[in-house]
């Protein structure tokens, strides 16, 4: 069984981010990019999936510039075993990347594609049902828990109130939850062989016609600030607080 | 121009969100027509054709759809599409999981967790966990979105309101490419997470599972509230999963939110920041979270539960 991992280079989700000075945009310029933190799990599952022997392939696929070189030697350095960088510079948006997606599984024919559930910048959380759905493939989204056998991937999701399970036939497009797995740290050995591990380059336009965002950002700012907090001293002020001030007891 | 609802419901009535979708779409278009999807649906048709605001209901009832999932349910909707300007639904994680399909089969883009309508195609949107919002508009002829509810009072029923209800074509099977095995939900007598109208949250420093359901669940047994937790003390083990605010886990909106040893990372304080009132409980004066907070205690939260417990 062969699968395939997206990978989205995104800005550390440790780190602050600010609007553009004309507002109309995200500053990222000189921000320390990471891997999307759901993808780690996507690659993270793969990878186990092959160590089981379940999956005899893994391989990554990022779109961007050679920039993204970067998060795909850190996939290839967990263990996927080849990594294609899909170049545009293009702002694709989740249907754009959905298409393009479709495209390459086209020539890559994977039974599994395994991705986060969603990307730590945008937050759309998109792409997966996008690309199920253009193939009519099976989804599986929010996925805490996975097990293949005989062509059926059981997946547990997460889902507001609880979980559910369900069964897809393969081939199948499955998004995955922070709870999946706790992806591995790569090491410094590791690193250093993942450089010997190849990565194609395949250009966008080869793919795909690549079509302008029918959805335009036309501006960014903070969110409507609220606090600092009224400090109390005592639970009887805060009690009386909201009975009479706020008016929620 | 006619908007079209995804409702989400557990078989017997609808869930908030979807009541917090029809009262958005007044902002988005003069009709609206809210689809019912599931098996034996008839006690649903009643409540949705009484929802104020609702012009029409659109029915797909029929046994193998008793537990529908997204690759038979997108079909459904792909194939009335032609007919709205506006596809849409509730923030929750049934919208998140078929919507997204629906769009894509029609070959539009989505927008997903609108906060804010500006036009019919102009929305506002949390990025970056809810760091930035950012407003985009679209140039696709359909609309294809979710809506973060809290904002929006749920539309009541009204006896008055006897919308129309239509059946819509079904095929006489599902596609089989998903099937629906089991589910667990979350047992507990108290207010689901995301539709309470109190939540009381707690952290790591409640110390254990034990002490963690003994200190919050008296007091939230007295305030009806729901209790949630932060992403540090679910993967401690004293919190289950779903009980997890936050970006990554349960966006909430209630009445009155209380967090007792939370310090308020980021992705916590996105998932808290549209309810009304915030309090902070915290032993640290310089915790993030009375950045964001309404009231403030910088006190033990060990002596404060007992207090307020017998206090409220």
């Amino acid at each position: 069984m062969k699968i395939l991992v997206p990978i989205k280079r995104v800005v550390d989700y440790n780190i602050q981010v600010h609007p553009t000075a004309d507002g109309k945009a995200v500053d990222i310029s000189g921000l320390k990019m990471s891997p999307n933190p759901f993808d780690e799990n996507a690659i993270e599952e793969a990878i186990r999936l092959k160590e089981a022997g379940t999956a005899s392939e893994v391989v990554m696929v990022s779109f961007g510039t050679e920039s993204n070189h970067d998060v795909l030697r850190h996939g290839l350095a967990m263990g996927a075993d080849r990594a294609i960088l899909v170049k545009t510079d293009k702002t694709l948006g989740s249907l754009g990347i959905a298409k393009l997606l479709k495209a390459l599984i086209e020539k890559e024919a994977p039974n599994l594609v395994l991705m986060g559930k969603q990307s730590v910048d945008d937050d759309a959380g998109q792409a997966p049902q996008m690309l199920a759905g253009l193939l009519g493939w099976a989804q599986g989204t929010f996925v805490s828990q996975l097990t293949i056998e005989n062509q059926t991937a059981h997946v547990v999701r997460e889902v507001d109130g609880g979980t559910e399970s369900l069964s897809l036939k393969l081939p199948a497009v499955i998004s995955a939850d922070l709870r999946l797995n706790a992806p591995r740290f790569v090491k410094l050995p590791n690193l250093m062989m993942a450089k010997k591990k190849p990565i194609e380059s395949i250009e966008a336009e080869t793919l795909l016609p690549l079509k302008d965002l029918k959805v335009k950002t036309i501006a960014v700012e903070y969110p409507a600030s609220r606090g600092p907090a009224k400090i109390l001293n005592s639970v009887d002020e805060l009690i009386n607080a909201l009975k009479n001030e706020a008016g929620v007891l | 121009m006619s908007i079209l609802i995804l409702a989400d419901h557990n078989g017997h009535s609808l869930k908030i969100s979807t009541r917090q979708a029809v009262t958005a779409a007044k902002l988005l278009g003069d009709e609206t027509h809210l689809l019912l999807v599931g098996a034996n649906l008839d006690e649903l048709i009643e409540e949705a054709r009484q929802l104020s605001g609702v012009s029409k209901v659109l029915v797909a009832d029929a046994p193998h759809l008793i537990h529908a999932v997204a690759e038979d349910i997108a079909p459904l909707i792909t194939c009335i599409a032609a007919s709205y300007r506006t596809i849409f639904g509730g923030h929750s994680s049934f919208t998140r999981d078929v919507l997204p399909r629906v769009a894509a089969m029609t070959d539009v883009s989505m927008i997903s967790d609108v906060i804010e309508i500006l036009d019919y195609r102009t929305f506002k949107r949390p990025i970056y966990a809810g760091n930035l919002v950012s407003t985009v508009q679209s140039d696709d002829p359909i609309q294809v979105l979710t809506i973060r509810g809290s904002r929006y009072k749920p539309s009541e029923l009204n006896p008055a309101n006897t919308a129309d209800v239509e059946r819509i074509e079904v095929p006489a099977q599902g596609l089989q490419l998903a099937t629906w095995q089991s589910e667990t939900k979350q047992s507990s007598d108290r207010p689901e997470l995301a539709n309470a109208r109190i939540v009381i949250s707690g952290g790591r420093s409640l110390g254990s599972q034990e002490k963690f359901q003994a200190t919050l669940g008296p007091l939230a047994e007295k305030l009806n509230a729901a209790i949630g937790a932060s992403r540090a003390a679910v993967d401690a083990g004293y919190a289950p999963n779903d009980a997890q605010v936050g970006q990554t886990g349960t966006q909430v909106a209630p009445d009155l939110y209380i967090a007792f040893g939370i310090s308020g990372s980021i992705q916590h304080t996105a998932g808290i920041k549209d309810s009304k009132v915030i309090v902070a409980v915290n032993l640290d004066p310089d915790a993030p979270i009375f950045q964001i907070a309404d009231y403030g205690l910088v006190a033990d939260l060990f002596d404060v539960i007992p207090q307020l417990t017998n206090a409220v």
